[in-house]
């Protein structure tokens, strides 16, 4: 038992990354990654909602009628979802501004139904607080590396403290315009999933060309 | 499917019982966070609102109108004469509750509803800077309005003669981001700079286009370009200030300003 929730909290970093296995949330790891501080915020928003939900999903799994639980499962993701947003609009009024429209979208953060779809409806409570404070922590881990590679290479800076000594301020260090720019974030996932999957074969996606020839005698 | 409860979970009636009891319990915990968080959050816009203002005397300083903080004057106007009030005092006086109150607040004339607000506080808070002869040099005037989908309050800020504006910042809005809310864009600020309020005949020109402003001509002294995908928003700001700066906003007060009055 305690392996498997040690299993929960642990497999969602590397082995079952969200991002870079399941290839969800990439809409919101782009957005937010300019810079370190809104990275690691998000990271904390979606993990709370992550485990939030995860226990209250589960805790009523048993009472939920087929028919309706995505319904009241977007309603309490939804819910949690508001009061992290109203958490940070009182305690972290600047980044909220930052964040903008992101912390809202956390709702439609595929991540989230996944595990409360895939993984609360099925498993206990503390097995799926586990799981969500696993999956979020495993968004956080390639959230946190894109937002540093983006703001050092972008800024020269990593959360506002001066690493690189940029051309504007004396120094020798020109800063990558691209790095600022959403398509940056696209290049560094990229190559992290192209690092992980190398190490890691069993990630690697079956071919598609195999399905296709399957559906192509299907149609004849 | 071995955890799935049995079937009598899926009557319409059990159905319903479930379905309402989460939403009865998440509207619960919302409104709970909401009410409990609202005075930290009010505490927070009021100290970025302080913040839009002090950016707009950064901005001005900057443009050499150097302006320190101790220096503004606060006034709060009646705006149908445009003479200052000396009853009501800029600290106490909440320009938004005046507004909402019947008692210290006015309809406002169909016609004349350009901005679409129904109503507005007989009195406004405007803010001040005099030279060393005690002509006014600059005037901030606080304006709002509609805008596409959430109030958009601001400051403006205009030239002691009236004639230009030195500054446009909104430090309230909820419009789309990305789309409306580029109204708090420094690029779309920057664009206010210098523009021209009146005409030569005394006509109210400021102002918002719809869509770029056509280089080079006439109205390129006196509008903005409109944002794109935010024509709403645009047209908001645009009717926000014709209201403010016309004849039911602060227009007469503008007027006993350029009198030397003010």
């Amino acid at each position: 038992m305690a392996n498997r929730l040690l299993s929960a909290l642990i497999t969602p970093l590397v082995g079952e990354n969200p991002i870079t296995l399941q290839i969800l949330g990439i809409c919101s790891a782009l957005a937010v990654t300019t810079t370190l501080d809104t990275a690691l915020v998000m990271s904390a928003a979606v993990t709370c909602v992550l485990a939030l939900s995860g226990a209250s999903i589960s805790a009523i799994r048993r009472f939920l009628p087929r028919s309706v639980r995505i319904i009241v499962q977007i309603t309490i993701i939804a819910s949690f979802v508001i009061i992290v947003d109203l958490v940070l609009k009182a305690f972290a009024y600047e980044i909220s501004l930052r964040l903008s429209v992101f912390v809202g979208l956390i709702v439609t953060n595929c991540i989230i139904l996944a595990r409360a779809e895939g993984f609360a409806m099925h498993n206990g409570i503390l097995a799926s607080t586990l799981d969500g404070i696993g999956n979020g922590l495993g968004y956080a881990l390639i959230l946190v590396v894109v937002g540093s590679i983006r703001e050092l290479f972008g800024h020269g800076t990593l959360l506002d403290i001066q690493i690189f000594w940029t051309t504007a301020k004396g120094g020798g260090f020109e800063p990558v315009q691209l790095m600022l720019l959403p398509p940056s974030a696209f290049f560094i996932i990229g190559c992290i999933i192209w690092f992980i999957r190398t190490r890691r074969p069993e990630q690697v996606d079956k071919s598609e060309f195999q399905i296709r020839r399957e559906a192509q005698e299907e149609a004849r | 499917m071995a955890e799935r409860a049995a079937s009598n979970v899926e009557t319409p009636a059990r159905t319903l019982l479930v379905v309402v009891g989460v939403a009865v319990v998440c509207a619960m915990l919302v409104s709970l966070t909401a009410v409990n968080l609202r005075p930290r959050y009010t505490a927070n816009l009021e100290a970025y609102r302080l913040g839009q203002l002090e950016s707009i005397l950064d901005a001005l300083s900057q443009r050499g109108y150097p302006v320190a903080a101790q220096d503004i004057e606060a006034r709060v106007v009646e705006l149908a004469s445009g003479r200052y009030s000396d009853k009501l005092k800029p600290a106490t006086f909440d320009a938004r509750k005046a507004a909402a109150d019947p008692g210290t607040s006015v309809a406002i004339p169909a016609d004349r509803d350009v901005a679409a607000l129904k109503r507005r506080a007989i009195h406004a808070t405007v803010f001040l800077v005099r030279d060393a002869g005690r002509n006014v040099t600059l005037i901030i005037l606080p304006v709002y309005g509609v805008g596409y989908q959430s109030t958009l309050r601001g400051f403006l800020a205009l030239e002691g003669d009236t004639s230009k504006v030195l500054a446009l910042r909104f430090y309230e809005q909820g419009d789309t981001p990305g789309l409306g809310a580029r109204i708090q864009d420094p690029s779309w600020e920057a664009m206010w700079d210098a523009k021209r309020v009146y005409d030569d005949s005394g006509a109210l020109r400021l102002g918002v286009a719809r869509g770029p402003v056509p280089r080079g001509s006439e109205d390129a002294a006196y509008m903005v370009d409109g944002i794109s995908g935010a024509t709403r928003t645009s047209r908001g700001v645009h009717q926000l200030l014709r209201f403010w700066l016309g004849d039911f906003g602060f227009g007469p007060y503008l007027e006993r300003v350029r009198q030397g009055k003010g």
